[in-house]
């Protein structure tokens, strides 16, 4: 039912060719060590504008590692991360976000006794005027932040309204318009459907869908089958700090997912390695 | 399109919106009742001009640093050297006038840069060490208590300095900080003007500045704010700034009215501040509130200051009120609170 619920908005099949144009984002050898602990090791993937992109795989895989190192939280052990065919190095997110790389986390930088149009443009507020009378531009702000969440097609209602009155599926949809807004090419989300109930999570997912047709490369990471399936383009399964799986949705069905996601890519593993063992 | 997925919430009732976006309704209310209840229980006495007076001129130098105080408070901040920094600068003044023969106005101009450079120490302080900034404001406080008095007698061998007006340059600073509309005892200062147009300059800068934004993120949020670039430091350190400096002008205000400066004054002046801002709407923890509103909060004090005794009461009630009142409007601000948890977790 929930699945219904989600796919009304048809999801396109994919016309372009991703492979023959030039990845935004790439990876190259990347690897990162805590003391002893291999979080992740000899990540090599290229990413490409307008797709979705599947971050998943068990507990403790590397996810939130991987993503962590593509937004400059945490910096590489070795490897590196290119943006546009080039090595980038960056030490913040602050960095990260300079270079139109933007994660979107949990708590998506929100202050809830704030209006939804100071929030959009916290930080980065538009001004009239010379020296002392230098002013926050409120009508642009509004204006502008309708126009930035009508090309996504959200509507949140009265832009004087307080933050918190946002629900969790308003407050992404808020979030990620600013992120666009500010020049997000590569948008990273962290489990974004986690909190929201089946109608919410629809919205978002169909949301994001339609960031990724508008050309950004979208870095997801969800738990969800359901949702990671819907939405995703490609599908980066990692395993014990590798990338152990590099997937497109063309080569997947919902059951083949399911099964890698819950673990089932462990049971090919043992499977082959009893098979090697009785023909070596 | 998205907006039926999107939204449960409609924010259906109008006054919770109200609510949020006048923090100081609820102060303006309780001002109008408080000022009709002494009317009656005085039978009248508080509608006449000099009593309107005495009320204004016991509220403004509180009304002054509690609009600064009321930003940094939705800033996330306090400031317990509010009151004493009123005693440094008239001291300041004072001593630079009196003992050192200095012009005023080069006295003024001194005092305000020790000032903002206090204001400076108390915020460099809170932003580098992250403690609360209630310990480092407190240790500012006796400080300056100590230094107040000490430096006073020191340099002119007694707490108070006297014969400002002896100065060159007394009667234009006179005219500016101290002028009086009217005769005693309907009689206005200046100093009104001053407050109003502080009032208007902080509201300006709260609600149509950048920097007003930064305030309200910075108190709301503050790693979000840090997330998306507000400069969350610079604007705590200026607002620490702003609160000293009002300090400053209501000390030489008092300095060049008078002429006399007791350097002990202001002790304990500092809570009214805060208690002012909280009436007055501002929340505690930051992120909410507005200038108008603690602006009324000293301008109630005012009105109970006056009319407790014009009702023939014991003037010894005046600190019973407040007490009642730091209360009640606590109360409301943390029902303010709990209503937003409530909502924000739905
Ligand atoms: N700061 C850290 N210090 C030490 N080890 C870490 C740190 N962060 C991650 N690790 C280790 O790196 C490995 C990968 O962790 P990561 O958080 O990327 O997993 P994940 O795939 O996101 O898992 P989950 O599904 O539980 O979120 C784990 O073994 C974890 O213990
Ligand atoms: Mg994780």
């Amino acid at each position: 039912m929930s699945t219904m619920e989600v796919s009304d908005d048809t999801q396109q099949p994919d016309t372009q060719q991703p492979d023959t144009e030039p990845p935004v984002i790439e990876t190259r050898g990347l690897g990162r060590r805590f003391g002893p602990v291999v979080a992740l090791q000899d990540v090599d993937v290229q990413l490409h504008a307008g797709e979705v992109n599947c971050v998943v795989g068990d507990n403790g895989a590397g996810k939130s590692v991987f993503i962590k190192m593509l937004c400059g939280m945490l910096g590489a052990s070795s490897g590196d991360v290119l943006l546009d065919g080039a090595p980038i190095a960056f030490t913040s997110p602050r960095q990260a976000r300079s270079f139109g790389i933007v994660a979107v986390y949990q708590d998506l930088a929100i202050v809830p006794l704030m209006s939804l149009w100071r929030n959009f443009f916290m930080g980065a507020e538009p001004v009239r005027g010379w020296g002392i009378f230098q002013r926050f531009d409120v009508p642009y702000a509004k204006q502008t932040m309708k126009a930035e969440l009508d090309k996504l097609g959200v509507d949140l209602g009265d832009p004087d309204r307080a933050a918190y009155t946002m629900s969790g599926g308003e407050r992404q949809a808020l979030a990620i318009a600013r992120a666009l807004y500010y020049g997000a090419r590569v948008l990273i989300l962290d489990e974004p459907t986690s909190a929201l109930g089946v109608r919410q999570s629809g919205a978002v997912l169909r949301l994001i869908r339609r960031v990724a047709q508008r050309g950004t490369c979208v870095i997801l990471v969800t738990p969800k089958p359901q949702h990671a399936f819907w939405v995703g383009d490609r599908f980066l399964v990692f395993k014990r700090g590798r990338l152990q799986e590099d997937l497109r949705s063309e080569d997947l069905t919902l059951e083949s997912l399911s099964y890698l996601m819950a673990g089932g890519g462990e049971v090919d593993e043992l499977q082959s390695v009893i098979t090697e063992s009785v023909t070596g | 399109m998205l907006r039926d997925q999107l939204a449960p919430f409609t924010p259906n009732r109008e006054w919770t919106r109200n609510l949020v976006l006048r923090p100081e309704l609820g102060s303006l209310v309780a001002a109008a009742l408080l000022f009709i209840f002494f009317s009656i229980a005085s039978s009248g006495a508080m509608f006449e001009i000099p009593t309107i007076a005495r009320i204004l001129d016991t509220a403004w130098p509180y009304g002054i640093i509690a609009v600064a105080v009321g930003l940094l408070m939705i800033s996330g901040e306090f400031d317990l050297s509010a009151g004493v920094m009123v005693g440094t600068a008239g001291a300041l003044l004072g001593v630079m006038a009196t003992e050192w023969g200095m012009n005023l106005w080069l006295a003024l101009v001194l005092s305000l840069g020790i000032c903002l450079a206090l204001g400076l120490w108390n915020g460099v302080l809170v932003v580098w060490t992250g403690l609360p900034s209630f310990v480092i404001t407190l240790g500012t406080f006796f400080g300056l208590r100590g230094a107040n008095v000490a430096l006073s007698k020191y340099f002119t061998g007694d707490a108070l300095i006297e014969n400002i007006d002896e100065a060159s340059g007394y009667d234009a600073l006179h005219a500016i900080v101290a002028t009086v509309f009217g005769t005693a005892p309907s009689d206005f200062r200046v100093s009104l003007l001053w407050w109003g147009g502080f009032i208007v300059i902080a509201t300006w800068i709260l609600w149509r500045t950048k920097i007003g934004n930064w305030i309200f993120a910075t108190g709301g949020d503050r790693e979000a704010a840090r997330a998306v670039g507000v400069p969350v430091n610079g604007t705590k350190i200026g607002l620490f700034m702003l609160t000293a400096g009002a300090a400053w002008f209501v000390g030489v205000s008092n300095a060049v009215r008078y002429t006399s400066v007791q350097a002990g004054q202001g002790v304990g002046a500092e809570f009214f501040y805060i208690i002012a801002a909280v009436v007055g709407g501002c929340r505690m923890a930051g992120g909410y509130g507005s200038a108008v509103g603690p602006a009324i909060g000293a301008l109630i004090w005012g009105i109970a200051f006056i009319g407790i005794p014009q009702a023939g009461w014991n003037s010894d009630w005046r600190w019973a009120f407040l007490g009642v009142l730091l209360l009640v409007a606590t109360l409301i601000n943390h029902i303010v609170g709990e209503r937003v948890r409530v909502q924000r977790s739905s």
